[in-house]
């Protein structure tokens, strides 16, 4: 489809699925400091990528360009491409909370609202003008159910969000993105605040959330990647070193820099 | 050593300071308080809170002046609460940070500081005049909006930033809007400090005597004020004139209005405390 995947991507298995996700020699500035240097990544349909890379070489900032949450930022200038659905999403004609029904995020530190599970749920709908309680109903208990959280709250959706366990609070945010149904998810190091019993829920869960979404994660935790993801993306002051199959990645990187970072010997 | 000892010594003079100057608060405002009973708790009954005013002592009442007091309260609240919350949203939520913005919101927090009496000022040239709506209710509560806005806004705007900058990510990536970020979830994480605020305000506002003389409210008003647009007067007024009279059964008048005025006061500010602990409570982040 597009030149550049040749160069980069070497997968075969997966041709079949579509691209969802694409960046076209995407440069990412803060100010003077520039964060990422010339992307170039095509993403399928329906799989997991994992972005890994050491602090600070710009993963949550080549992520929240998928959902344009960088705009917020006063100093982000960004040049290049960046495509969803072979649409580039920073056109001017882009319906920016549109685009962020289709792509969901997750950050790393669980952010209910204040409110009731519940309203927390409920909120993608009511702010899209949906208030009647039936139908809200149905759509919370879905999304309830699909973030496998539904049997731990059921009997108490009018309590504070605030009172669930941290675990419970970012499978509730998961929740309340499923249920505004989007196609994309995006993960910050969504596992990292979570001791490993919540982390594997949290991992499990997103396994089965693949089968029906694009999902880009941000981890530290090299096991996590190497167990959830199918590609994984390298990346090293602000460039894309490496993007291969998970099992590539881990079994036999072809750059040097890559298997320092993933075995863990990083001067 | 030399030193210790004189760091200690320090410490211990602040701590009695401390104490001191705290006590010496307390203790006067015991005794204007007790006094203030003394003198005229006995005169508070049921004449006295429905009686109209009168040139004779023993026949006047607080009728015309407490329910005055309310329409400020409730005419102020109308006003000043959208405005001065509107005004912090913009600065908090909307508003550039440029030099402009600098500028106007340093001034705010100097209006805080402006004499009452000069609000009185403006008010009388403004409403009173200008806008000719004479020396009514409505001409009062817009001039005591004025002088409450800075502190509307100025807690408002604490209440707004102490919501997390998580709880905005956290919205604006579900694909809201910014006013359904601020109204679905900005304002109703920050509701408790606003109406702490905003009831501190008002309590202000009732209390405050020279900018409605200003603005020529009347002592002597013999009816009960049935539209914003009727002339009116305040408990602080009432007080104030029968304070200057020199028979002394209106002092023990002015008394009584004193404990009237402070009960209301009083309460407001109990609610305020009430809902700030409340809010303290709830929101843990
Ligand atoms: N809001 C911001 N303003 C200015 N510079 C920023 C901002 N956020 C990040 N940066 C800079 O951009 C670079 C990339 O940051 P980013 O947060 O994308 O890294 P990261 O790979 O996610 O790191 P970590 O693993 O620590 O989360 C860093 O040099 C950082 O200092
Ligand atoms: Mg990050």
């Amino acid at each position: 489809m597009s030149q550049n995947e040749s160069s980069i991507s070497f997968d075969f298995t997966d041709r079949a699925k579509k691209v969802k996700l694409e960046a076209i020699g995407a440069h990412v500035y803060y100010d003077d400091n520039h964060v990422l240097k010339d992307i170039n990544m095509i993403v399928r349909e329906n799989t997991i990528t994992a972005l890994i890379g050491p602090s600070g070489c710009g993963k949550s900032t080549f992520l929240r360009l998928f959902n344009r949450m960088n705009d917020y930022i006063d100093s982000f200038q960004l040049s290049g491409q960046v495509l969803i659905d072979s649409q580039d999403i920073y056109e001017r004609n882009v319906n920016v909370e549109n685009l962020r029904k289709n792509v969901g995020m997750v950050f790393q530190k669980p952010n209910p609202f204040p409110k009731s599970i519940f309203e927390n749920v409920a909120f993608g709908m009511r702010i899209r003008g949906i208030s009647k309680k039936t139908e809200l109903e149905g759509i919370v208990e879905d999304a309830l159910k699909n973030a496998v959280l539904w049997d731990e709250v059921k009997d108490r959706l009018q309590k504070p969000a605030l009172s669930l366990s941290g675990g419970q609070q970012q499978r509730l945010c998961i929740a309340r993105v499923l249920a505004v149904k989007p196609t994309v998810l995006l993960m910050d190091e969504p596992a990292s605040a979570l001791d490993p019993i919540a982390t594997a829920k949290i991992e499990e869960l997103i396994n089965v959330l693949k089968e029906q979404y694009t999902i880009l994660i941000v981890t530290h935790n090299m096991q996590q990647a190497s167990r959830i993801s199918d590609k994984t993306a390298f990346f090293y002051q602000g460039q894309l070193i490496e993007y291969e199959a998970t099992r590539d990645i881990f079994i036999n990187p072809r750059k040097d820099l890559t298997e320092r970072y993933i075995t863990g010997r990083f001067g | 050593m030399n030193r210790e000892i004189r760091n200690k010594v320090f410490d211990i003079g602040f701590r009695i300071f401390g104490i001191f100057s705290t006590f010496l608060g307390v203790i006067l405002i015991a005794i204007f308080i007790s006094s203030i009973v003394q003198a005229g708790f006995s005169k508070i009954d049921w004449n006295f809170l429905t009686g109209l005013p009168s040139r004779f002592a023993d026949h006047a009442g607080i009728l015309t002046a407490w329910t005055g007091s309310l329409w400020i309260l409730a005419l102020s609240a109308i006003i000043g609460i959208p405005v001065g919350v509107g005004a912090a949203i913009f600065f908090e939520e909307y508003a550039p940070k440029n030099s402009l913005t600098r500028i106007l919101e340093i001034n705010l927090t100097n209006l805080a500081g402006v004499p009452s009496v000069i609000y009185g000022i403006l008010g009388l040239e403004l409403f009173v005049r200008s806008f000719k709506m004479g020396s009514s209710l409505l001409a009062g509560a817009c001039t005591l909006s004025l002088l409450i806005l800075p502190i509307v806004i100025v807690a408002t705007r604490e209440a707004l930033r102490a919501v997390p900058q998580s709880i905005r990510q956290a919205s604006f990536s579900m694909g809201a809007t910014k006013w359904q970020t601020i109204w679905h979830q900005i304002l109703p994480a920050s509701a408790g400090g606003i109406a702490t605020g905003v009831i501190l305000a008002l309590s202000r506002a009732v209390g405050e005597a020279a900018p409605v003389i200003v603005i020529g409210a009347l002592a002597y008003v013999p009816f009960v004020a049935e539209s914003p647009l009727d002339d009116f007067t305040v408990l602080p007024i009432q007080i104030f004139n029968w304070v200057t009279r020199p028979d002394p059964e209106f002092i023990v008048n002015a008394s009584a209005g004193i404990i009237v005025l402070l009960s209301i006061t009083f309460l407001l500010n109990g609610i305020a405390v009430y809902l700030r602990y409340r809010w303290q409570k709830k929101m843990k982040w």
